[in-house]
């Protein structure tokens, strides 16, 4: 089947300015995200995964331009979203949605549920006026809840309900792609399970697209079928989930990985244990980003900036950003600590 | 690995009982714990939000909130019960003995003092030092942590520190007068996971050299599996089972653990499709009348429904409170429980299980 | 912290600004011919017009303001109508008798508050605690002219002290002569402040004991005596210094009753008698004066706050 492309970012670049000096002017910039592209094909789940300051929550708000990105292109179905005036912007709006870790943050405790989803429905005016009542109470059951629970105010539910009404929001303008924040952080595992599992059952019901930002590997594994490591604002690979687990190239996501406990106590492995902390992304390390922490780093990664490539040991479609994949892999070089 | 028998027990929990009291009634926050820790081990308490996870761990020191109050039970440490200790008593054994440290480092240390005058203050006021030996020795406590060149972050505030950093600091402050136990409430689900790494080594690092115990709340199973020896599952402010890490992890009887595994999207291996367990933690004010976890378990019969079970030990010393377990089980022999089977024991003369 | 200091004395120039127009405005927003005003009805033509040449009121109103702000930067503040002496000469031992009333207000204020504060969140929801809440209550609805009236009814005029209490008699006016002048008049002007500064910390104490740690420091053994006054007064004192330096800036210009009612020869009654008189000068040297060091004040209070909170260097 011929994948069709739906996002495409590139060289998107996200920089907050600092404010400082007598005036206030602007004396630095934080480079939340620093010139990464990446494409979604419709109907399949990209996760986007790295650790807090490596920018991929603002990746996601960048797409939806909730913060305007600095630099670069965001295509959604051929159309450059980071080009378009703000009114045009508006009609693309209902296209994508996002889901927030905290759905009761985002949703006013005044507004009962019904009449929060049918003002998003108002707004994008999805359906004649006199059919959204019944459409809400539809997403309800869509989403587990009961319909006549459409008249209770948001406190009334516990957190995992009130990330289904985050949901049936986010559902009710009949969205293609759905960026989830950390959407499911927040919740116990069990509860966890329930809405990974409502959102998968949605994808193949409504051919949803999905953008999952998380900071979970092992939520990021269940759910996604190609994932994005960031660090410092930087694409550092980039696969299918089989290859990325299996077979990660980038020191940083072999880090990482290994650095997650697993819930078996017998099954030991081999940790590497990276050295001190992410550094700020105000003034970020020269060169590779990740030479400041890895084993492997020498004088070329503290200037050379690596690209994304292809390793012949790798899959199409596999890339990582690293001087020594090759090196690394044939035991060549070894770690320095 | 037994827990009953050779091993010396440093504390016991039997039965302890915590209410809060509130504006809409009595909230039965921790209701029926029971765990021993053996010297020099680690014992995980793990559980959902609201399992009164956390209420135990202050419970035993007794750090609770103002509104808070320990109804019943005994602390045993060393033999003695902690809750019939004056309160002066108690705080000699605070940061000495039995120290804790928090989920949040980023807030758990004072804003206005130094590293330095904040580890000092614990050596100063248990193991009268002068302030000059105290401050010599949280230098050589911050080395001990990790920290790089400890002469100088001794100077800094909190502020000046990372997340990592101030847990490191959290953790030089606590093992300031190499305590006995060490309870670690939640000590790094407010960090990146390559810090935790960090962190968790350090701990174990530390136990091994400073032959603590320790007592590890958290709601992470992976973390439970790679620091624990011993578990005690919550649900609901009780205990539900309780026993060694192999046994939890592989062949874990309560229905309510098996669910919380099968619910766990692991990163480690390929899994098809996520087991939830169903519905929501009931209200502390709404306490189900028999078995707590009875509303969402998919082998609840009417008699788990309506009597609550007791903590039964098995041959082993592990524990459960589960009706399965018990001659009083009337449902089936094989319970079917998230796609894994159990023998109950009223059936099990039949099918014995393989250890 | 210089760098900081530096900018924040820039920006108060606009703020310093504003307050000239604002006061030089005074005179202009006088429905009426001031120079009528000030001559008073009745005056022939002629001694209006030479007061309106004397008061420069003939020139256009930027170039007044211009005139105004450029002698007031020379610390020259313009003549009595009245007295016809400078009215830095008028204002000048003045000044420092409101001072001193208005900073022994605020250690009377910072004092009390302080006590009843921290009292009242260590016991919070006890009698103690309730008690001291409807105190501060009454103190902070009891307007001071009121109070300042009923203190010397008890302590000054009133007979109803047995002989053994008499040392306890006060004076009821003046200023600066005897100690039993200056404790009712500092009392009415302080209590007030004393009454905010309870509540404030009372809050800010409740809110610190709720944080981490706070707990912490318990965990360590520390004692509860020791947990108040080392690790959450000192958190908790935060805000606080922000009112203690307000409540200053307010007593110099909240002095003017207290002053009138016990006789005190200070800035506030200096002003009250030049509006009553029309003495345009004096009014707006006075206003200009104490709005000046309002600013100033609220300036160093936000370089101690910084000081005091090292966080905030971060941002």
């Amino acid at each position: 089947m011929e994948k069709q492309e739906l996002l495409k970012v590139e060289g998107l670049k996200q920089y907050f300015p600092i404010k400082g000096g007598f005036l206030g002017r602007t004396v630095n910039h934080v480079k939340a995200v620093d010139d990464i592209s990446f494409t979604i094909y419709e109907g399949e789940t990209v996760s986007i995964v790295g650790e807090s300051g490596c920018g991929k929550s603002t990746t996601g708000r960048a797409i939806l331009r909730l913060e305007e990105p600095t630099e670069g292109k965001v295509e959604f179905r051929g159309v450059d979203l980071a080009g378009l005036s703000k009114r045009d912007m508006r009609k693309y709006r209902k296209d994508l949605q996002i889901i927030f870790q905290d759905p009761y943050a985002s949703i006013n405790p005044r507004q009962t549920v019904a009449s929060v989803l049918t003002e998003a429905m108002d707004i994008q005016k999805v359906l004649p006026a006199n059919e959204r009542r019944g459409r809400a109470e539809e997403l309800l059951e869509t989403v587990g809840l009961l319909p006549y629970q459409a008249d209770r105010f948001p406190h009334e539910f516990s957190g995992g309900q009130r990330q289904r009404i985050g949901i049936a929001r986010a559902l009710s303008v009949n969205p293609q792609l759905i960026i989830c924040d950390e959407a499911v952080s927040a919740l116990d595992v069990s509860i966890q399970a329930q809405v990974l599992n409502l959102l998968e059952e949605l994808q193949d019901e409504f051919k949803l697209t999905y953008l999952f930002i998380s900071h979970d590997l092992g939520v990021v594994r269940h759910i996604s079928d190609r994932i994005i490591v960031m660090y410092l604002g930087k694409i550092v690979e980039i696969a299918d989930k089989y290859s990325l687990f299996e077979n990660p190239k980038h020191p940083y996501t072999k880090a990482l990985l290994s650095a997650i406990p697993i819930p078996d106590p017998d099954k030991k492995k081999e940790r590497i244990v990276l050295r001190g902390d992410v550094p700020s992304p105000i003034d970020p390390p020269s060169g590779c980003r990740f030479h400041t922490r890895c084993p492997y780093a020498t004088e070329k990664c503290q200037v050379d900036v690596p690209e994304l490539r292809t390793a012949s040991s790798m899959k199409e479609g596999h890339e990582a950003a690293c001087h020594y994949i090759e090196e690394i892999e044939s035991g060549e070089k070894q770690p320095n600590y | 690995m037994s827990i009953q028998g050779t091993e010396d027990i440093i504390l016991e929990v039997k039965n302890l009982q915590t209410i809060f009291k509130t504006d809409t009634g009595d909230v039965r926050a921790v209701d029926g714990v029971s765990f021993k820790l053996p010297k020099g081990k680690t014992i995980g308490i793990v559980g959902e939000s609201g399992s009164g996870k956390s209420i135990t761990s202050l419970s035993i020191l007794q750090l609770l909130a103002s509104n808070g109050k320990i109804t019943n039970g005994e602390v045993l440490y060393k033999g003695d019960d902690l809750l019939k200790l004056t309160e002066n008593q108690m705080r000699k054994l605070r940061g000495n003995e039995i120290s804790m440290i928090f989920q949040e480092p980023m807030t758990s240390l004072n804003p206005v003092y130094t590293v330095g005058q904040q580890i000092s203050e614990a050596l100063m006021l248990h193991q009268n030092m002068s302030k000059k030996d105290a401050f010599i020795r949280s230098v050589e406590l911050l080395q001990l942590v990790g920290i790089p060149s400890p002469d100088k972050r001794v100077k800094n505030y909190p502020f000046e520190l990372s997340g990592g950093m101030r847990q490191r600091v959290m953790i030089a402050m606590s093992l300031a007068c190499d305590p006995e136990i060490l309870v670690a409430d939640e000590p790094t689900t407010a960090l990146d996971v390559t810090i935790q790494a960090q962190i968790l080594e350090l701990i174990k690092e530390l136990q091994d050299r400073l032959g603590m115990s320790v007592i590890f709340i958290t709601h992470d199973l992976g973390v439970v599996a790679e620091t624990c020896d011993y578990v005690a599952v919550m649900y609901a402010g009780q205990v539900v089972e309780y026993s060694d890490i192999r046994t939890l992890f592989h062949q874990p009887k309560l229905p309510y653990t098996i669910g919380l595994l099968k619910s766990l999207p692991r990163h480690d291996i390929e899994q098809d499709k996520l087991e939830p367990i169903k519905g929501n933690v009931p209200s502390p004010h709404e306490m189900p009348v028999g078995c707590r976890f009875s509303p969402r378990c998919p082998a609840a019969t009417d008699l788990c429904r309506t009597k609550m079970p007791q903590l039964e030990t098995d041959e082993n010393g592990n524990q459960v409170r589960c009706w399965i377990y018990t001659d009083e089980w009337t449902g089936e022999a094989e319970v079917d429980i998230y796609g894994e089977t159990r023998i109950a024991k009223s059936g099990g003369a039949k099918t014995v299980l393989p250890d | 912290m210089t760098k900081y200091i530096i900018r924040r004395l820039i920006q108060t120039i606009p703020v310093l600004i504003g307050v000239t127009i604002l006061v030089f405005s005074l005179m202009h927003l006088v429905p009426g011919d001031p120079a009528q005003i000030v001559a008073g009805e009745g005056a022939s033509e002629q001694t209006v017009e030479n007061i309106r040449e004397r008061l420069g009121l003939n020139e256009s109103i930027p170039v007044q303001y211009g005139r105004f702000l450029g002698n007031a930067v020379q610390g020259d503040l313009g003549s009595s109508v009245r007295s016809g002496r400078p009215v830095m000469d008028e204002i000048g031992s003045r000044f420092w008798v409101t001072v001193e009333l208005a900073f022994y207000s605020t250690i009377v204020a910072v004092f009390l508050g302080l006590i009843a504060g921290i009292v009242s969140a260590v016991r919070h929801y006890t009698l103690a605690d309730t008690s001291i809440m409807i105190v501060a209550l009454f103190g902070l609805s009891m307007p001071n002219f009121w109070f300042g009236l009923l203190l010397i009814q008890w302590f000054a005029i009133g007979n109803w002290m047995p002989e053994s209490l008499e040392f306890l008699k006060m004076r009821p006016s003046g200023w600066g002569d005897s100690w039993r002048q200056i404790i009712l008049p500092v009392l009415t002007l302080g209590t007030g402040g004393a009454a905010i500064i309870a509540r404030m910390t009372r809050s800010s104490m409740l809110e610190v004991i709720g944080q981490d740690y706070i707990r912490t420091a318990r965990a360590k053994g520390v004692s509860e005596r020791i947990v108040t006054y080392r690790h959450a007064l000192k958190n908790a004192l935060i805000p606080v210094v922000t009112v203690v330096g307000l409540e200053f800036g307010g007593f110099l210009g909240g002095a003017v009753l207290t002053e009138t009612i016990f006789a005190i020869n200070g800035m506030g009654r200096l002003t009250i008698d030049a509006i009553r008189t029309r003495d345009f000068p004096v009014v707006q040297g006075t206003v200009l004066v104490i709005s000046v060091i309002f600013v100033l004040v609220n300036l160093l209070v936000d370089i101690s706050y910084r000081l005091l909170n090292k966080r905030i260097d971060l941002n």
